[in-house]
């Protein structure tokens, strides 16, 4: 058999793809041609060349959502043990476990990006980087728990949505395989969610309490509008989505879905503008979401705290892993 | 032969790796009995056997898997060559779609003297 390697080229240098981004390409060029490619839509993998610019903000927006993830699990695991039927608690101990899972993929696509997961690790227990907004409140009752699973999982996965087609091939492929996962914990919080609605009065009021106190922060979730050209997220296609479009999407769906239980949203400005085609609101408390994202939340620093401790607790772990003789290859 | 057409670590030429004995493992997984094996993604792991681990707890809880490949990513040989792959030549004889007999065909009927048989007709 004729080694196909061993064929001469036949295209000529500058048509070759993978050439257009070769070391011997001038700097500008080799920009402007990855820069073309993603403006047409063209998908990156870990072993492209890519503009260190690129490679920083994929890592800083994917490291972001892998701290959310772990940190995600927190205020649920508070009610893994007062969970009201065992049922119920199985369906919340694999939610935690599936949001573990997606922190292990999302730091894993960070990795291969360059940055260790010790670092970021210590980047998150020493506030260097955040993690969202909704992972800072307390869950007081079990209605939180249906809520949290409910609608921050839904304004979350609108967001993921999106994600799908983000330019960095292997951030999209993980997102397929996360908001597989996610439909799940919706359905589980809304069963919560619908069942709590069709109990007593104290479990009526116990929901709308919650939602009361959610709405906030549900609606400061995907953050201040920005104009779509001072986007680097956007313009770089790693993210297709505007936060004021997540959050339109997120009203249009959820917001009939939320009345249709007879629960009342905490906004009397909330409603739909026919002629502008857009859900009209209370403008969100931006400072609020300021001060809660730089870990000044009410359960910043004891979320941190506990994962600091367990980090302590599961050193002998790693360190055995790590310890460990590679295998020659 | 240019030799930019077969390298053996793929992601390595341009990521650091993190700890020292930990290596990525890419990880197939198979949905159904019968199904292509698809990429699922990677894991990091320091020997297969903690790979294969890893691969089930990440690629497999849910039941969404009947059979996992994990390979380790240094063994995987690659080949993006557009020269190899997409060459910029006709190779329409080689798709059912680069052979347009219409015309042909209506010549041929016509000269043969019958009409086109009707659809699903044999």
């Amino acid at each position: 058999m004729t080694d196909p390697l061993a064929l001469a080229p036949i295209l000529p240098e500058q048509e070759r793809r993978r050439l257009r981004f070769s070391d011997d390409v001038p700097q500008d060029e080799r920009h402007r041609n990855f820069e073309a490619h993603i403006v047409a839509g063209g998908k990156v993998e870990p072993d492209d060349w890519m503009p260190d610019e690129y490679r920083q903000e994929v890592l800083r927006f994917v490291e972001m959502h892998a701290n959310s993830e772990l940190m995600g699990v927190l205020p649920e695991r508070d009610w893994l043990l007062r969970a009201p039927t065992l049922k119920r608690k199985l369906a919340l101990t694999a939610k935690v476990q599936d949001e573990v899972g997606h922190a292990q993929l999302l730091y894993r696509v960070a990795e291969d990006l360059g940055k260790p997961r010790e670092a970021m690790f210590d980047d998150l227990l020493a506030g260097k980087t955040k993690f969202h907004n909704v992972f800072h409140y307390p869950t007081r009752s079990w209605a939180d728990v249906g809520i949290i699973a409910w609608l921050v999982d839904a304004a979350a996965i609108v967001a993921q949505q999106a994600l799908r087609d983000s330019s960095y091939g292997p951030y999209a492929r993980t997102m397929r395989k996360i908001c597989w996962e996610e439909s799940v914990h919706i359905m589980h919080g809304r069963d919560v969610v619908v069942t709590l609605v069709t109990g007593t009065p104290a479990q009526r009021a116990m929901v709308q309490e919650a939602l009361d106190r959610w709405w906030g922060p549900l609606m400061q979730m995907h953050g201040p509008r920005t104009p779509r050209e001072k986007d680097r997220d956007l313009h770089w296609r790693i993210k297709a989505k505007s936060s004021e479009e997540l959050r339109q999407e997120f009203l249009t769906i959820y917001v009939p879905r939320i009345r249709e239980l007879g629960l009342h949203i905490p906004d009397s400005e909330l409603r739909f503008d026919q002629v502008a085609g857009q859900w009209r609101y209370t403008e969100p408390d931006w400072d609020e979401l300021r001060t809660v994202v730089t870990n000044h939340g009410p359960m910043s620093q004891e979320r941190l705290a506990f994962r600091r401790l367990n980090r302590e607790e599961t050193r002998w772990v790693r360190e055995t892993i790590l310890g460990s003789p590679r295998v020659a290859a | 032969m240019a030799d930019h057409t077969a390298r053996t670590q793929p992601a390595e030429t341009q990521t650091a790796q993190p700890a020292v004995n930990l290596e990525p493992y890419e990880v197939f997984r198979q949905e159904k009995d019968g199904d292509p094996m698809r990429h699922g993604g990677s894991v990091l792991a320091p020997d297969p056997t903690l790979a294969v681990h890893y691969a089930r707890e990440l690629y497999g809880r849910r039941q969404e898997s009947v059979r996992l490949w994990v390979v380790r990513r240094g063994d995987i040989h690659l080949l993006e060559d557009p020269d190899l792959l997409q060459p910029p030549l006709d190779r329409s004889f080689k798709k059912p779609g680069g052979y347009v007999m219409r015309q042909k065909l209506e010549a041929a009927r016509e000269r043969a003297g019958q009409a086109k048989p009707k659809a699903r007709e044999r």
